[in-house]
């Protein structure tokens, strides 16, 4: 594994950056059981991470050493701890779209969404919605070319090499191919989220109710 | 104990603290005070912990009545002050400085004369329930203290930190600052890459108008060009900090300000410094602004 880049991001932001999510997620790992002095704040993304710290505490050169010192190990399955069950009803407007797109039938799209282990690589756009990437997940899966105006909470979708479960109504460019009961975001839960960046994830396909 | 009744919100009025933070990997951002100094200064006055709650008030507008005696003050955009006591007499007090209100006595904010948000720190500090360890409304998540309405009674709080050491202080930034052409410092990066040299050239030369879409997720420009790409690839989601300039599909940047989205697809070119964040939380719709890129 080549080493990660690093880019300024304003005076208290360095943007780690790998070639591969993986790498990426392995980082947030490996700060968390060494923690670098004076970096206040770890935000991951697809390829990055974003590591806020004080200049009061730290040079943004000590940072970047520090990172450059740590060894990162990208564990595939993302490590222990059992996976997030997520109950899918796979009856979503885009499934057999999505399905006739990447060249498979509907059964063999849900048997690939649901026959692998996930794991949160990220989260944003919405409070809970996670990135959720899988190792040999080999579907690009394109964005809606005209973004909905409105997607119900519970809707599962696929965009890029993510998969993804919206939180609460709003708007989305993702192909929903189904959609689930449990709430992703509750802020009188201790985590709100259901899902943070790091955790595990198991589609399981539900009965239509 | 004492409260204060709001009588009056203008086009947005929100209670605010430093931010919440260790959210960020479950989407939820920052939120705080968008003008982090003045929002200090105006605690610092009152002698509130650093920690303590304060009301952001969006060009003015707001009035409160105090029940019980209380010690505000009032910093950031410049708005006039009117107290009204409860016997109907009236004085002006000045931004900057120690308000002693008296039971029953209002305290009412004109629109400013300059700058966008005004902050109104009470000693004691607004005490409505924290959510999620912060007392700050995010717009854009809508998670913290709802906005504030008429009638509602903001209770106060114990959060002090000593006693007020002065009972004023100089304006921090010009009073009638209404000069054409705010400068604002960013550093270049994270990917000043993705664009052209000319783009570059527009941003570091060009006068930039904020548009009145701007809000605490973002003050949105319009430059004189679009600040062309050199690398048109979609950038795969990242990390955004505050500060950032993001520049979407129409080449017209947009400064990330308090309530800025966690990860975000479009490069940034450039990140403002702290000192310049700050500033421009005062931009107003309509104001010219420069950078000055280092």
């Amino acid at each position: 594994m080549n080493g990660p880049r690093f880019l300024r991001a304003g005076e208290r932001g360095v943007l780690v950056e790998f070639s591969s999510l993986t790498e990426a997620m392995a980082l947030r790992a490996a700060i968390e059981r060494s923690p670098i002095p004076g970096v206040t704040d770890a935000t991951s993304g697809a390829r990055t991470v974003l590591l806020g710290f004080d200049p009061a505490v730290v040079e943004r050169s000590a940072v970047e050493a520090a990172v450059a010192a740590l060894e990162i190990v990208a564990a595939p399955d993302g490590g222990a701890g059992a996976p997030v069950e997520i109950p899918v009803v796979y009856d979503g407007d885009d499934l057999a779209s999505t399905a006739e797109l990447l060249g498979v039938s509907t059964a063999e799209l849900i048997a690939a969404h649901t026959g692998r282990t996930w794991l949160c690589a990220f989260g944003g756009f919405a409070p809970g919605f996670g990135y959720l990437a899988s190792d040999g997940w080999a579907l690009e899966v394109p964005r809606l070319e005209v973004p909905r105006t409105r997607v119900p909470a519970g809707a599962v979708g696929l965009a890029g090499e993510f998969s993804g479960v919206y939180p609460r109504e709003s708007p989305g460019g993702w192909r929903l191919i189904g959609r689930t009961g449990l709430s992703m975001w509750d802020p009188a839960r201790t985590p709100p989220a259901l899902l943070a960046a790091g955790t595990r994830v198991r589609f399981v396909e539900a009965a239509r109710g | 104990m004492s409260a204060l009744e709001v009588t009056r919100v203008g086009l947005l009025a929100t209670v605010q603290d430093q931010g919440r933070s260790g959210f960020l990997d479950q989407g939820v951002g920052h939120a705080g005070a968008a003008d982090r100094g003045s929002a200090a200064l105006a605690t610092r006055l009152v002698a509130n912990a650093a920690g303590a709650a304060l009301v952001e008030t969006l060009f003015g507008g707001l009035a409160v009545r105090s029940r019980g005696a209380t010690e505000l003050v009032v910093t950031g955009a410049y708005c006039p002050l009117t107290v009204v006591t409860a016997a109907g007499r009236t004085h002006r007090p000045a931004m900057y400085e120690l308000i002693e209100l008296a039971d029953g006595d209002e305290l009412q904010l004109g629109a400013p004369s300059a700058g966008l948000r005004a902050y109104l720190a009470v000693r004691g500090g607004i005490d409505v329930p924290p959510v999620l360890g912060s007392r700050s409304y995010d717009t854009l998540s809508g998670i913290g203290p709802a906005p504030l309405a008429a009638g509602d009674v903001l209770p106060i709080g114990d959060e002090t930190d000593g006693d007020p050491l002065v009972d004023a202080v100089a304006p921090p930034w010009g009073v009638g600052d209404t000069a054409p052409g705010v400068v604002l410092d960013a550093l270049r990066g994270p990917r000043e890459d993705w664009f052209t040299p000319d783009a570059l050239r527009v941003l570091r030369t060009g006068v930039f108008t904020v548009t009145p879409a701007s809000d605490r997720v973002g003050v949105r420009l319009e430059g004189p060009a679009p600040l062309e790409r050199a690398i048109a690839s979609e950038l795969p989601s990242e990390p955004m900090a505050l500060g950032s300039l993001q520049v979407p599909a129409s080449g017209h940047p947009i400064i990330f300000s308090a309530d800025h989205p966690v990860t975000g697809g479009y490069p940034v070119i450039a990140v403002l410094t702290d000192a310049s964040i700050d500033r421009a939380a005062q931009l107003a719709p309509g104001q010219s602004v420069r950078f000055r890129l280092h």
